[in-house]
C-alpha cells in the first residue's frame, strides 16, 4: 500500500483505537473542541491510589469526532495518562504525544493540543468538584482553554448552541 | 470511486497514442515533415472536438489544464473588453480556478458579483438577468458542478446573455463527454473542457472560444493556437484527448445510462441503510455519475480513511481534509453548516465502476459509519 499522509503509529491507533468509550460515575470529565472546527474530545478519568498513597489515573477513557489525527491523538493520550500520578499527568506535553505516535503532519498538530487540554480539563474537573487544592500551572492552563473556549463560542454561537443540544 | 477527480486514460487511448510520444514528437510550427505530421494530428484532435460540440474546428484552442482554459477565459474577457465595462458575474460554487481568478481581478480593479443557489445549488437565470447591467460583460457559470454534481440551466443563462449581449463562459470540466453539448443551442461564447475527467490523458484541455469573440492571450509568445496560447503544442496528449472524446462521444447515451441507474442505486441504498444521511445537489438535476452525502456526527476525513483501508477510494468537504481547514465552499453555498459539510462523502463512478462495486460500498460504508459514531461522544444512548 502508498504510504499516506499519517504514520504507522497514527494509523495504528486510528484503526484500533485504545480506551474509547464512556466511564460511568466518572470522577472528572474534560470536554474539548467544537463541532464547527470539526474535532471534539471528551475525556472520562477514575481516580485511584498508588502504593505512595499519591492519586493516580486508575483509568481513562475517550470518545471524539473528528479527524484521524483526533482520534489518534486521543487513544495515545489514554496510553500515556493511564497509571500516572495526577501531578504527572497534567503536564503531558503535545510533544510526548506526538513522539508517542511516531510523528503528525504539520497542519494536523492542533488535534495533539486537543488532547493534551482535554486531559488538564479533566484533571481540573475533578480537583475542583472535589476541592482540591490545584497547582498555579493547572489554574493557568485551564484558564487559557477556558478563554479559548469562551472566544469559539461567541464566533459560533448559533452552531455551538446546536452542539450542546446534540451532546445533552 | 472518485472518477471525478481523476481518469485513468482509457486503454484503447493508449493504443492510439502508441507511437506518439517518440515517433510523432514534432513540433507543429516547423515545416519539414515530423512537424507537419504533427501538425496535421493536432487539426486533426481539434476537428473532433469542435464536432463533440457542435462547433467549428477554428473555435478550439487547446490548453494545458482546464485551470488554464478557465484562467485563460476570464483574464482573456476582461482585459480584452474593459473599454466596454469591468463587471463580471460569478456562480459561488465555482471551481477555485474560476473564483480564484475573479477574485484577482477583483484586485485588478474589476467588479465581481456572484450568484446565489439555492439549496441544491441551482442557480436561477432570473437572478441572472437582474444583475447584468451596462458595465457587464462576462457571465461565467459551470455546466455541471464537480462536488455536488448539480447541473446549471446553462442554456437559459446563455440565451439572456445572448440578448443583453454579455459574453457568456461555462466551465464543462466534469460534463463534457457525459452530457451532450451543442454550444449554438445552448447559446455559450466559451467553454472549458478537461482531458483528464473523460479518460484521456492529463495535460491538455481545450477551450473553445466562439468566432468574433474579443479575447486577449495571458500568455505571450510564437503564436500558436492563433496566437492566444503560445508554447509548444503537446501533441501526445492533445491527440489522446481527440481519441478519448471520440470514445465517449460514441458511447455518451448508453454510458449514461448505465450510471445513472448504478448511481441511483448507490443514492436509494445508502440513504435507506444509513441513519442520518442527506443527499447533496439535486436529485435529478445532478451528473450521472455522481452521488454526495452527509453524515450526522462523522468527520469526513476519518471517513475517508477508513474506506480507502477498505480499497474505495471517495473524498471529502470536510475542513480537516482540506489544506486550508476549510469546510468547502460549495456545500456551504447551498446551505450547510460547517458542522455538516465535515461529513460529508463525495463518490463519483466511471465507466469501470460495476454494480457489484456498489454493493460493496453498501456492505462496508454502513459498518464504517456506525464505528466511527461509536467513539464519538455524539452517539445515541
Amino acid at each position: 500500500m502508498v504510504k499516506g499522509i499519517y504514520s504507522k503509529k497514527v494509523m495504528a491507533h486510528f484503526k484500533k483505537p485504545h480506551n474509547y468509550g464512556k466511564i460511568k460515575n466518572a470522577d472528572g470529565i474534560g470536554n474539548v473542541g467544537n463541532l464547527v472546527c470539526g474535532d471534539v474530545m471528551r475525556l472520562y478519568i477514575k481516580i485511584g491510589k498508588n502504593k505512595n498513597k499519591q492519586e493516580i489515573i486508575k483509568d481513562i477513557k475517550f470518545e471524539t469526532f473528528g479527524c484521524v489525527a483526533a482520534i489518534a491523538t486521543s487513544s495515545a493520550i489514554t496510553d500515556l495518562a493511564k497509571g500516572k500520578t495526577l501531578e504527572e499527568a497534567a503536564k503531558i506535553s503535545k510533544t510526548q504525544i506526538v513522539d508517542s505516535l511516531g510523528e503528525l503532519p504539520p497542519i494536523k498538530m492542533h488535534c495533539s493540543v486537543l488532547a493534551s487540554d482535554a486531559l488538564v480539563e479533566a484533571i481540573y474537573d475533578y480537583l475542583s468538584k472535589n476541592k482540591k487544592e490545584i497547582s498555579q500551572d493547572l489554574a493557568v492552563k485551564h484558564e487559557r482553554i477556558a478563554k479559548e473556549k469562551e472566544e469559539t463560542e461567541k464566533r459560533y454561537k448559533d452552531w455551538t448552541d446546536m452542539e450542546k443540544k446534540m451532546l445533552g | 470511486m472518485d472518477y471525478g477527480a481523476a481518469t485513468p486514460v482509457d486503454s484503447r487511448v493508449l493504443k492510439k497514442l502508441g507511437r506518439f510520444p517518440s515517433e510523432v514528437f514534432g513540433n507543429t510550427m516547423s515545416l519539414h515533415s515530423f512537424g507537419q505530421e504533427a501538425k496535421a494530428a493536432l487539426e486533426e484532435s481539434r476537428d473532433i472536438l469542435a464536432d463533440l460540440m457542435g462547433a467549428k474546428p477554428q473555435e478550439i484552442i487547446f490548453t494545458g489544464s482546464a485551470t488554464e482554459s478557465n484562467n485563460l477565459a476570464l483574464k482573456g474577457i476582461a482585459f480584452a473588453n474593459k473599454e466596454k465595462g469591468n463587471h463580471i458575474i460569478i456562480s459561488p460554487i465555482e471551481h477555485p480556478c474560476v473564483g480564484e481568478s475573479a477574485k484577482w481581478l477583483e484586485s485588478q480593479g474589476f467588479e465581481i458579483t456572484k450568484l446565489k443557489v439555492d439549496q441544491y445549488g441551482l442557480i436561477d437565470p432570473k437572478e441572472v438577468e437582474r444583475l447584468i447591467k451596462k458595465e457587464t460583460i462576462l457571465v461565467s457559470v459551470m455546466h455541471a458542478n464537480n462536488e455536488i454534481g448539480t447541473i446549471e440551466p446553462i442554456e437559459e443563462i446563455g440565451k439572456i446573455c445572448r440578448e443583453k449581449g454579455v459574453y457568456f463562459h461555462t466551465d464543462a470540466a466534469q460534463s463534457l463527454g457525459k452530457i451532450p453539448i451543442d454550444v449554438e443551442k445552448m447559446n455559450i461564447d466559451l467553454l472549458t473542457g478537461s482531458s483528464q475527467k473523460m479518460y484521456g490523458p492529463k495535460g491538455a484541455a481545450c477551450l473553445f472560444i466562439r468566432e468574433g469573440t474579443k479575447i486577449n492571450p495571458i500568455l505571450h509568445g510564437g503564436g500558436q493556437e492563433f496566437g492566444l496560447r503560445p508554447s509548444t503544442v503537446n501533441i501526445s496528449a492533445i491527440y489522446g484527448f481527440a481519441q478519448a472524446s471520440l470514445l465517449c462521444k460514441k458511447e455518451i447515451v448508453k454510458e449514461s445510462k448505465r450510471l445513472t441507474q448504478l448511481r441511483d442505486k448507490l443514492i436509494k441504498g445508502v440513504m435507506a441503510k444509513i441513519e442520518g444521511s442527506y443527499l447533496n445537489g439535486h436529485p435529478i438535476k445532478r451528473l450521472s455519475n455522481n452521488a454526495n452525502f452527509w453524515f450526522e456526527f462523522i468527520e469526513g476525513e476519518s471517513l475517508l480513511i477508513q474506506l480507502d483501508m477498505a480499497g474505495i477510494a471517495g473524498s471529502t468537504g470536510s475542513a480537516c481534509s482540506s489544506a486550508k481547514l476549510q469546510p468547502s465552499h460549495v456545500l456551504l453555498a447551498i446551505g450547510l453548516r460547517p458542522q455538516e459539510a465535515h461529513g460529508s462523502l463525495r463518490l463519483t463512478l466511471g465507466r469501470w465502476t460495476t454494480s457489484k462495486e456498489i454493493d460493496r460500498v453498501l456492505k462496508v460504508l454502513p459498518g464504517i459509519i456506525s464505528q466511527l459514531r461509536e467513539i464519538s461522544p455524539f452517539k445515541k444512548n
